[in-house]
């Protein structure tokens, strides 16, 4: 028995579902005041990661994007862990676990989360160079490092994670991939014939070849594969293969200890997740329940929180669960839920069928037509939520059922379908978020977004498949609560920044008067003012000065507005580039006007502390020595931070301080829904950053890559890959779409990021606009790009010249020369500081 | 005659105004604010040059005492369109009216008469004792 007074719980395996075990553990012991020793044993060499989203790891996330703990986080929470060090042995009697590396553990319970492997079949040549399995971060690794080297790859299995594991080829380069099935359709377990031929016709036009009914017989080559052989004597020439032809439960240590296992695998368990050794329990994909092992992650999870249960307050089963999916293959939706398969006479079948459009959809409803018993859905999962929902609360169907796949818009039919479902309907199953909790985080906690939602619930933080479902009940519950939801302005204006940016495009209006006048009622606010503001300013490009009065205070004096009601000055640094002249100016005139200096993270200087009557004496001095605006008041270009490149850094592939001097030079003044952001480094080392800003850009062999719509502040999220290697003119062009297709969409005070994150479709849907110019709107925007930085000034310019101006930069309007005189500053290390509030 | 006057609401029956001149109308931006230093005292003057309407407070927000809410943006609130001003700092906004902050905090400013004579701005000051 344990040395501690605590249990000792020792956990095989830190996949998906052990991790998520512990976290169970450790939050249903703390809820009960008990207490657990836990220790982990982990064969792969890292922490457990988010294996559903593995495929992520060839478009640029990393191993720690991927992680499912924060750094630190097994430290904090007093939880032993062994990596790359699995478990060897059990001794039952003893009570004991040993370790490859020699451990040995002494556990009260053991939990047994091995998951599986690959089902690697036996045929000739599978040792063979070139073959590889899709499972592991190391996988992953050794296909990447040996994708250069082919030119066709082979996916043998044509199940979810084989047309998985292919769309992986494709990123990786490799544009000649097969998919090999052995079946006569394409994901056999999800969806129908009919179903199957939708989704090849799709596939086949996005570039891969896909063969039916094909048996391979053998991996052909010398010591690296060269093709394969397939049972009707037909060959396949092949550098690569990755082999997805299903799962095998890792059940080998329980074998091994004499536990009970299937006879087609996997460890044997009650509905408790006991196996035939009441100490030892086993969860996830190495599990076998209800004669079925669950090849999905949503059901481990919930078989983790019945051993955590269990071991605490003891109440849980698990009952089965639904295998329902939904995903996107290679932009194609494909969902099948409840019994997609079931036929007539158990049922009525409804299909549509548009090969137009690529849509595919089947419901299959009772004899009695009352309820809804499963379906597929290709092409357009829209309505998946709701059907799922359907099916699993037995909810009565409405008397036409078909509009539930065609005629009515989703929207509105998913509006209220969805906020009739019952207050226990799941909605996040990975999580076990019922609706009932979410609409009472909306009503009683005034959540209204899905971050805040996961935050506060946690509801669409696992596999993230209901988060349409999740923003559709905060936009019910929210007008059931009498609440806007419409992201209308504010109450002078019933129009959201889209829509009035185009009226007032269209119709030519220059001024808010004129604006409100036509689109609005009341007399505006300070919501509407500044956002009709920038939305005047990104279409006409006139001096912000004209109407003063409608901009937010920094924006009508130029300057940030600090504490204490002092401004800071921050001239433009292009690329954070500056000459030691310019350096010697920046000090002097802040030295002159007793300003507090400070370096920011934007690669410039700000300059702190001036008076309002100051800011027009300053910058005439600093515009004399040619400076100009930073615009650091405004919702506009801030910076485009750079690294030194390859004028002096030893790595550097190309000159990025030139590139980044370019693009600011570019966009700088134009005025945006909020800041921009940029950076540009000289390469993959990326000192500039550029993956934190709104755009990066960062050199490779060949060219340039583009990244967009990360983001610093409270809620940093890293930039995404746009496209890869393109030269400057391209990316200038890119770049000129990416920002006026914000400019135009984004909602006030919107950064790119959050912009990005609330798209329909997401990444694919912004690379398809900006590079495939799929809206038509690409020659537009590049004109209107061109128009905006042709009509550039420098605004402080025209107020230091301009006398009317000048005179606005008064604190008193009747004492013009006197400062404020309650306007003091503190000390500290020999500058000052604003006064404390 | 006045010519543009602000709504005679901040006086209460029988207070007594002195009538300050604090500036001319071309020194207050249309629909926007400007400060005037008036008897040691900063005060805000705000034309609403849409409602023909002219208001004043206290300069100082009662957030965090800061000298700002000349720089803030005026505009109107509810059906009733109430005349408010929001404090640049944090948003906090105040009914010119009454004085009272529109975001459910218990602050308050003072608000001034206003009235126009011959370009003319002058601001109904209270009698020091009073304040
Ligand atoms: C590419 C891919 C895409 C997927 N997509 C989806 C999807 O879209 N939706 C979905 O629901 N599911 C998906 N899955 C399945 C999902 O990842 C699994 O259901 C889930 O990871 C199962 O978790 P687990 O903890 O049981 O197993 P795993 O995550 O495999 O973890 C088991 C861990 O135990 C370790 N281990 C094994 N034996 C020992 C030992 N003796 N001692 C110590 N450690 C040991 C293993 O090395 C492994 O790290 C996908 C899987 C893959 C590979
Ligand atoms: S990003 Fe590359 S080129 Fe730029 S400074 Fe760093 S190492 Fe040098
Ligand atoms: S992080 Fe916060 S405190 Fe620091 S400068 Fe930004 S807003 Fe101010
Ligand atoms: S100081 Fe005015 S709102 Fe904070």
């Amino acid at each position: 028995m344990s040395s501690t007074s605590k249990p000792i719980v020792v956990v095989a395996g830190n996949g998906m579902v052990g991790h998520k075990f512990c976290e169970k553990l450790i939050a249903r012991s703390e809820r009960e005041s008990m207490e657990f020793q836990i220790v982990i044993f982990g064969e792969e060499p890292r922490p457990a990661y988010d294996r559903v989203h593995l495929s992520e790891y060839f478009n640029g996330k990393s191993v720690g994007d991927l992680s499912l703990s924060m750094a630190g986080w097994f430290g904090d929470q007093d939880v032993i862990l062994h990596l790359g060090d699995p478990i060897r042995e059990i001794n039952r009697t003893a009570k004991t676990v040993h370790s490859s590396k020699g451990l040995v553990q002494p556990y009260d319970y053991l939990v047994l989360a091995t998951g599986s492997s690959a089902f690697v079949p036996d045929m000739a040549g599978i040792e063979k160079k070139g073959v590889f399995v899709y499972r592991t971060i190391d996988d992953l690794d050794l296909i990447k490092a040996y994708a250069p080297q082919a030119s066709n790859a082979a996916v043998m299995g044509g199940g979810l994670l084989g047309l998985e594991a292919a769309k992986a080829l494709l990123d990786l380069g490799i544009a000649d991939t097969h998919i090999i099935e052995f079946a006569s359709r394409l994901m056999p377990r999800q969806i129908d014939q009919a179903g199957s031929q939708l989704l090849e016709a799709r596939l086949t036009q996005l570039g891969l070849q896909i063969h039916l009914n094909k048996s391979t017989l053998a991996i052909e080559g010398g010591s690296r594969i060269e093709s394969l052989q397939f049972a009707d004597d037909t060959r396949l020439p092949v550098d690569m293969l990755v082999i997805s032809a299903g799962i095998r439960p890792r059940d080998e240590l329980a074998r091994l200890a004499g536990l009970q296992v299937g006879a087609r695998g996997g460890i044997l368990v009650n509905e408790r997740m006991e196996t035939s050794d009441k100490h030892i329990f086993a969860i996830g994909e190495c599990a076998l329940v209800n004669g079925m092992v669950y090849g999905l992650v949503a059901p481990g999870y919930e078989m983790a929180d019945t051993v955590a249960a269990n071991l605490t307050d003891g109440r849980k089963t698990f009952t089965g669960f639904d295998m329902s999916t939904k995903l996107k293959l290679i932009g194609v939706d494909v969902a099948s839920f409840g019994d997609p398969f079931i036929a007539e006479p158990h049922c009525r079948t409804i299909a549509f069928e548009d090969r137009n459009k690529g849509i595919y959809k089947r419901i299959n409803i009772t004899p009695d037509g009352k309820y809804l018993l499963g379906g597929i859905l290709i092409g357009d999962a829209s309505t998946y939520n709701l059907l799922l929902q359907n099916v699993t609360n037995k909810m009565l169907l409405p008397p036409d059922p078909e509009e539930l796949i065609m005629g009515v818009r989703s929207g509105e039919a998913g509006g209220d379908g969805i906020m009739s479902l019952p207050d226990e309907a799941l909605v996040c199953s990975c999580e076990s978020v019922p609706k009932e909790v979410i609409c009472k985080a909306v009503t009683d906690k005034f959540i209204h977004t899905v971050d805040d939602m996961k935050k506060c619930t946690r509801a669409g933080t696992g596999c993230g498949g209901c988060i349409p479902l999740v923003k559709d009940l905060i936009a019910g519950t929210l007008k059931a609560n009498g609440q806007y939801l419409r992201n209308v302005i504010c109450e002078h204006f019933d129009h959201s920044r889209q829509e009035l940016l185009d009226l007032i495009k269209i119709n030519g209006i220059r001024s808010f008067d004129e604006a409100l006048d036509h689109y609005g009622k009341g007399d505006g606010c300070e919501v509407c003012k500044p956002a009709l503001a920038s939305i005047l300013a990104s279409l006409w490009n006139e001096p912000i000065q004209k109407q003063v009065t409608i901009q937010d205070s920094n924006d009508r004096f130029l300057a940030n507005i600090q504490k204490g009601g002092s401004y800071s000055v921050v001239p433009r640094i292009p690329g954070g580039e500056i000459t030691p002249d310019k350096l010697i100016v920046l000090g002097k005139v802040a030295k002159k006007y007793n300003l507090y200096t400070k370096i920011t993270g934007g690669q410039r200087i700000d300059l702190f502390g001036a008076h309002v009557g100051d800011l027009p004496d300053i910058w005439e001095e600093l515009i004399a020595a040619g400076f100009e605006s930073g615009h650091a008041y405004g919702k506009a270009l801030r910076t485009v931070k750079s690294c030194v490149g390859s004028t002096w850094c030893r790595f550097g592939l190309h000159d990025s301080v030139s590139f980044a001097i370019r693009v600011e030079q570019r966009y700088k003044g134009i005025r945006a829904p909020h800041k921009i952001k940029g950076g540009v480094s000289g390469c993959v080392r990326e000192c500039a950053e550029a993956q934190a800003k709104d755009f990066g850009i960062i050199a490779t062999e060949k060219g340039w890559n583009l990244y967009v719509c990360g983001n610093g502040g409270s809620k940093p999220q890293h930039a995404q890959l746009l496209i890869t290697d393109i030269d400057e003119a391209t990316c200038i062009r890119y770049l000129d779409r990416f920002l006026m297709f914000y400019i135009k969409t984004a909602d006030p005070l919107t950064r790119t990021a959050v912009w990005l994150n609330k798209m329909e479709g997401g990444l694919s849907y912004l690379k398809n606009v900006v590079v495939n110019d799929s809206l038509g709107m690409a020659a537009q925007w590049e004109e209107e790009m061109q128009g905006l930085v042709d009509s550039y000034a420098c605004e402080w310019k025209e107020v230091v010249e301009t006398p009317e101006l000048r005179k606005r930069f008064t604190h008193f309007v009747n004492a013009p020369r006197r400062k404020d005189p309650t306007l003091v500053f503190d000390k500290m290390r020999d500058q000052i500081k604003a006064k404390e509030w | 005659m006045d010519n543009q006057t602000g709504r005679p609401t901040a006086a209460r029956a029988g207070e007594k105004w002195k009538w300050r001149m604090a500036c001319r109308v071309d020194d207050v931006p249309k629909d926007g604010g400007a400060c005037v230093s008036l008897d040691d005292e900063q005060i805000a003057i705000f034309h609403f040059s849409r409602r023909g309407e002219w208001f004043a407070t206290q300069n100082e927000c009662p957030h965090k005492q800061q000298m700002a809410l000349s720089r803030g943006l005026i505009g109107s609130a509810g059906p009733d369109n109430e005349p408010k001003l929001a404090c640049p700092f944090h948003k906090r906004t105040f009914s010119l009216l009454s004085g009272e902050c529109l975001n459910d905090e218990p602050l308050r400013i003072a608000v001034y008469p206003v009235r126009i004579r011959d370009g003319k701005v002058f601001v109904g000051m209270r009698a020091r004792a009073e304040k």
